[in-house]
């Protein structure tokens, strides 16, 4: 039940703004985007705990005789996706102002981030020096950002399809343009997921 | 809501605990109990009875009573009266219930460190180890700072059961348990220990989770393939009970059952004499003859189970 | 299908002009998104489960009559004991108190569907899609790990039909999840304007914790079964010591969903009780903000007690004691609701239906199964009777004796609206004496073997304790027949029972202002809310109360057909 006050309030807004567009009725969808954001992040917490567990209790973490983890693309990696939430964040911005182009810019920017996010870990993955099965630390390793990756996946598809739809240039405008803001916040969730993981993996 | 203040209700009352508390002693649910420990646990498995009892009878009591008193007479339609709350009566039954969890916690609290499982030294958790299926070298170095995790039960704090304890090493396979003991290197499928002294259990389990459980000592600990845990009791009464494994382990987890003998000082020495003689390699054969002693149970599915050689050996291999 | 919007768009811009079709039974077979007639496919699907699930139980039934593994193998009977539990927890009763929730909601605040209408219809066809892939794990070699599949032995015990039931559980847990995105956005955004948060019917307010613990706790089994799957097919070692990982991180991740989950089993059947007593008792709800924030303290509550299914397992000593303290004052807001509904009923003028009988039954029964709750989170004692028959009697005290006899209730109780015909009471109160009676006969004398030394999900067991297991037997027996004249009488009411009218118990939530079965948008025009929803015997003083209730619901009436 935490943060649905936040939800609550987020409702209503769209509760009055959007009560038009839809024969009346109230548009929930941002409100179920929210809570089902909600329930995502408990499934990466989940992950976590698991890891911060194993962290306490081994003798040693990572375990002896695991490889270095390279760090050069990992950090490379966060940036961009760090960098493409503001990217992002314009091309809603634009569509405010019911600038399309503008939102196909941006969002097609962002797209190519994330893109290279993720050839940045599939590079990553297949230059590791351990595999999936070396030991715990490894598993753990590619079960967390494999999982995030997936996320990151379903995000980029999410921004191609409100590219793809933005083909017509009257499909979204400033005031009809949940796609764009559901997409959005989506990125930033998996954005700030990345941060924690990054940290828990790489960091500590 | 008119709560009948008069003097049936009182009688009832008066029924009603006198009857709690005579359950509550004399229900007869539990079997012998064989220690200190587990007399301990019977007391306060017989408060919670009482209080079990009164709540029940009262709810229950309530609850015939208005199926009686309050049905419909037949032809009336109209309503009850309208009665929404009454904020002293709620008051009244969120503390009762409050209090009574308190004192519950309390006490269980007493008799839980009284059975030594608050004992953070003797019984430590040491992490998982790496199981080692061939090589010893294997297994992962203890990290020794990390020793404030308490598993198991240790010695009572109350008793002089740290002093002295005999120690025996306890190992669960599919479907068999493995008592070492370290002092005469007596391994047995069944476990015989002294009267009055304390015995504390090294237990941990070679393949699947399994549950080394003495109902008439009242205790159970899981058995964690990696990981070793204690549990430390004294028997005061001369017997033999069952050992039965509590955790799903397989198939044949009902059958996973041995004995406990406390024998007497002497009964217990001449045990141990008789074993020691056939040292060496003898003994394991020894260990897994005594299997018969339980013949009905588990004799017919000793094939199936295959308590072969070869898994006995690995045991005594990565127990040490 | 997506008519629903349509007709949805018809229905407002013409008020109440329009023609109702009625429904075609063949849209019981099809994605659609009336929210009604998803409650019934969830309801039909979930009692089709019970039957198997029911029929699993009487074969370990059968088993357990004697000591010997005589009648099944010990292998087969574990696979029917893990099965048994899954297909009763993951496929009965959650789904059926997703049923309810579905059904009802929107019909009790007013609205005329979910919120998100066809993520429901998604979240159902989940079910029989993993309710087959469940069942046919049997042709695989079914799962033998219990429905807690702890590991090393759910890793090593019938690989694929291990797999298939984390397919099974992951399938399930997303259409929960599913489920309660859609509840809980329905009920906080959708009541009709005048139906504040505290006057909306008690069965939303338990939904609402109930879908706030789904969404909070099924995720992290979610997680657990994923990585259990890596350690079962990709060869990892997260919870295998033989690869250096740990079997009780496991059990923590398990719990956490699993211990809340029993509580998603039985809230919406809380909220149900609380709908059924004051309407045969014809007296308001007694204390309905108690039992409002009672459900919400149940949910926070239940989230963080998850280790006491591990007191004997790989729990450190003061983590116990903590787990042991949060455990035991769930017995407070659960008192609270126990007395509430007791003095709800006091005082009241029953009508003794069957729905009342199984609301009367379901609280003496759960409360037994609470009382030997408190029992067992009691650290010392649990050691003792941990993995015993003590605990199998618990739990079915809560789920049968709790969850399932509130069902029955619930069912009786709406039944005249989901079918628009009354149920025949004679077979109805027979079906529940025979319930009743069945339930203590099999569950009774479980909390006696269990204390004397009877260890559970055995399949061979000291001949000493045959006599009481025979007890047992010939109460499922009796459990098994006393769902014969139910299934009798559900079935001739279909057809041949009594109409009902729109409001057959006079009671005053909404979904009693429309027509029965409820016409597809719910309601001809905006309900209208003139009363609380307890408000029964409200005029008594002044005039004669039933008058008034009859009145005020002539009134609203009024321009019904
Ligand atoms: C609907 C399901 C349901 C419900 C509601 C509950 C309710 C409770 N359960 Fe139960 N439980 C299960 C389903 C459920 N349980 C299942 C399925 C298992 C086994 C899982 C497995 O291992 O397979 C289990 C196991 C289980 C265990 C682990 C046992 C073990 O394995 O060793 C424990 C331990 O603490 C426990 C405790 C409780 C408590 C304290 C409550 C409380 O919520 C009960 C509260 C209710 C009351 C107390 C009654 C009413 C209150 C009053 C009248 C007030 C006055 C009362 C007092 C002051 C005592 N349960
Ligand atoms: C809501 C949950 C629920 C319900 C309703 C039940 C109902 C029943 N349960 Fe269940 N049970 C569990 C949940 C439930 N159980 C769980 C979670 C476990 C733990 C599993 C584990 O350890 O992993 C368990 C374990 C369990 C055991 C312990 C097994 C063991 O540890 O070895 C036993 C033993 O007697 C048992 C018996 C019964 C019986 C007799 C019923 C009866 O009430 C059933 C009555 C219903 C019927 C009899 C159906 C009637 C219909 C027919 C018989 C006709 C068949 C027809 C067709 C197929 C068309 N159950
Ligand atoms: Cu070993 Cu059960
Ligand atoms: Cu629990």
């Amino acid at each position: 039940m935490q943060g649905s006050t936040i939800e609550e309030s987020k409702l209503n807004l769209n509760y009055h703004k959007e009560a038009e567009a839809h024969h009346g009725h109230p548009d929930h969808r941002m409100f179920g985007i929210f809570v089902f954001l909600l329930s995502d992040s408990m499934t990466f917490l989940g992950f976590f705990a698991a890891l911060l567990i194993y962290r306490s209790i081994m003798p040693a973490w990572p375990p002896e005789g695991t490889p270095e983890l390279e760090l050069f693309i990992p950090i490379l990696n966060t940036i961009i996706l760090v960098s493409s939430s503001f990217v992002m964040h314009r091309g809603q911005t634009a569509i405010k102002n019911n600038d399309v182009a503008g939102l196909r810019l941006w969002f097609g920017i962002t797209a190519v981030m994330g893109a290279a996010f993720l050839m940045g870990q599939g590079y990553e993955y297949f230059h590791a020096e351990f595999g999936l099965t070396t030991n715990l630390f490894t598993s753990c390793f590619f079960a967390l950002t494999g999982f995030h990756g997936l996320h990151v996946t379903v995000g980029l598809l999410l921004i191609l399809s409100v590219l793809w739809r933005s083909r017509d240039a009257n499909h979204y405008s400033s005031s009809n343009h949940f796609g764009v803001e559901a997409a959005e916040i989506y990125w930033h969730f998996v954005d700030v997921i990345w941060v924690i993981l990054f940290v828990l993996v790489y960091l500590l | 809501m008119n709560i009948p203040s008069n003097i049936v209700t009182l009688i009832a009352g008066i029924v009603l605990t006198l009857i709690s508390l005579w359950y509550g002693q004399n229900h007869g649910l539990l079997p012998i109990a064989a220690s200190n420990e587990a007399t301990q646990v019977d007391e306060l498995f017989n408060l919670m009875m009482t209080i079990a009892t009164g709540l029940f009878l009262l709810i229950e009591g309530v609850l015939v009573y208005i199926l009686i008193k309050f049905r419909r007479r037949e032809g009336d339609t109209t309503d009850g009266p309208s009665i929404e709350g009454n904020v002293p009566l709620e008051i009244v039954w969120t503390a009762i219930p409050a209090v009574i969890v308190f004192i519950l916690s309390i006490y269980s609290f007493e008799v839980y460190n009284a059975m030594g499982g608050l004992d953070p030294m003797a019984a430590h958790d040491m992490g998982p180890k790496k199981l080692a299926h061939s090589h010893q070298s294997e297994l992962i170095a203890f990290n020794s700072e990390n020793q404030q995790l308490a598993l198991g039960l240790g010695a009572s704090p109350e008793s002089n059961q740290g002093a002295n304890p005999l120690i025996i090493n306890v190992n669960g396979i599919q479907y068999a348990w493995v008592f070492t003991y370290p002092d005469t290197g007596i391994v047995s499928g069944e476990l015989h220990i002294p009267v009055d002294r304390p015995v504390q259990l090294n237990i941990s389990a070679g393949d699947v989770l399994h549950a080394f459980w003495l109902p008439e000592f009242r205790i159970k600990q899981d058995a964690i393939p990696g990981r070793e845990v204690q549990l430390t009791f004294t028997p005061t009464r001369i017997g033999q009970y069952p050992v039965i494994c509590a955790e799903l382990c397989g198939a044949y987890h009902g059958g996973m059952k041995t004995q406990l003998y406390v024998q007497t000082a002497a009964e217990y020495e001449q045990w141990v004499q008789q074993n020691t003689i056939a040292d060496g390699e003898t003994n394991q054969s020894i260990a897994f003859n005594s299997q018969s002693t339980e013949p009905d149970l588990l004799a017919p599915y000793a094939e199936k189970i295959g308590l072969e050689a070869n898994s006995l050996a690995l045991l005594h291999h990565s127990h040490h | 299908m997506s008519t629903s919007a349509a007709d949805t768009a018809t229905s407002q811009i013409n008020g109440h002009g329009v023609e109702h079709q009625p429904r075609k039974w063949q849209d019981y077979f099809t994605f659609n998104t009336d929210h009604k007639v998803i409650g019934i496919q969830y309801l039909v699907t979930a009692f089709f489960f019970y039957f198997v699930g029911g029929a699993l139980a009487e074969v370990m039934r059968t088993e357990l009559a004697t000591p010997d593994p005589d009648f099944i193998q010990p292998e087969f009977y574990n696979q029917t004991m893990t099965m048994h539990g899954s297909i009763m927890l993951f496929l009965w009763i959650i789904p059926a108190g997703a049923a309810f929730a579905n059904y009802l909601i929107p019909l009790m605040i007013g609205a005329e569907d979910m919120a998100f209408p066809r993520l429901n219809a998604v979240a159902f066809w989940m079910q029989p899609v993993g309710g087959v892939l469940l069942l046919s794990s049997f042709f695989v070699g079914a799962p033998q790990a219990g429905w807690t599949s702890y590991p090393p032995l759910s890793l090593v015990a019938s690989k694929w039909g291990e797999e298939l039931w984390i397919m099974t559980i992951l399938i399930l847990g997303t259409s929960s999840i599913l489920g309660a995105i859609n509840f809980l956005t329905t009920i906080l955004t959708m009541r009709i304007p005048d139906m504040d948060i505290h006057s909306m019917p008690l069965f939303c307010w338990s939904m609402l914790a109930t879908s706030a613990l789904v969404l909070l706790g099924t995720p992290v089994l979610a997680a657990a079964l994923i990585l259990l799957s890596f350690d079962l097919i990709a060869g990892t070692a997260f919870f295998n010591p033989t690869g250096g990982g740990d079997p009780i991180v496991y059990q923590h991740m398990f719990w956490f969903y699993s211990h809340p989950a029993v509580y998603i089993m039985v809230l919406p059947f809380f909220g149900a009780i609380s709908e059924i007593l004051p309407v045969h008792a014809r007296k308001p709800i007694f204390g309905y903000r108690a039992i409002a924030y009672s459900s919400l303290a149940i949910a926070f509550l239940g989230l963080i007690v998850w280790a006491h299914h591990m007191f004997t397992s790989g729990t450190p000593g003061w983590l116990r004691m903590f787990f042991m303290a949060t455990t035991m004052i769930i017995a407070v807001p659960t008192g609270i609701k126990v007395f509430s509904w007791c003095a709800t009923l006091w005082g009241g003028k029953l009508n003794l239906n069957s729905a009342l009988l199984f609301g009367m039954g379901f609280i003496s029964s759960f409360l037994i199964g609470g009382l030997s709750g408190v029992m067992i989170a009691s650290v010392p004692f649990d050691i003792h009777v941990h993995d015993t028959y003590f605990i199998v009697a618990h739990f079915h005290y809560v789920l049968f004796g709790g969850a399932v006899l509130g069902l029955f209730g619930a069912v009786y109780h709406w039944f005249p609206k989901m079918t628009g015909r009354m149920v025949n009471e004679t077979w109805g109160r027979i079906h529940f004496i025979l319930t009743f009676i069945g339930l203590n006969m099999t569950f009774l004398p479980m909390h006696q073997l269990g204390l004397q030394g009877m260890n559970r999900r055995v399949a061979l067991y000291d001949p000493q304790f045959q006599f009481l297991n025979q007890v047992c037997t010939v109460g499922s027996y009796i459990l098994a027949v006393s769902t014969i004249p139910f299934v009798i009488n559900v079935v001739w009411s279909l057809y041949k029972g009594e109409k009902a009218g729109r409001n057959p118990w006079r009671a005053l939530t909404l979904e009693w202002q429309t027509s029965s079965p409820p016409i597809i948008e719910n309601f001809e025009e905006e309900p209208v809310l003139w009363a609380g929803p307890y408000d029964y015997g409200i005029d008594t003083e002044s005039i004669d109360g039933d008058e008034s209730v009859e009145d005020m619901l002539a009134e609203v009436g009024a321009e019904a057909p």
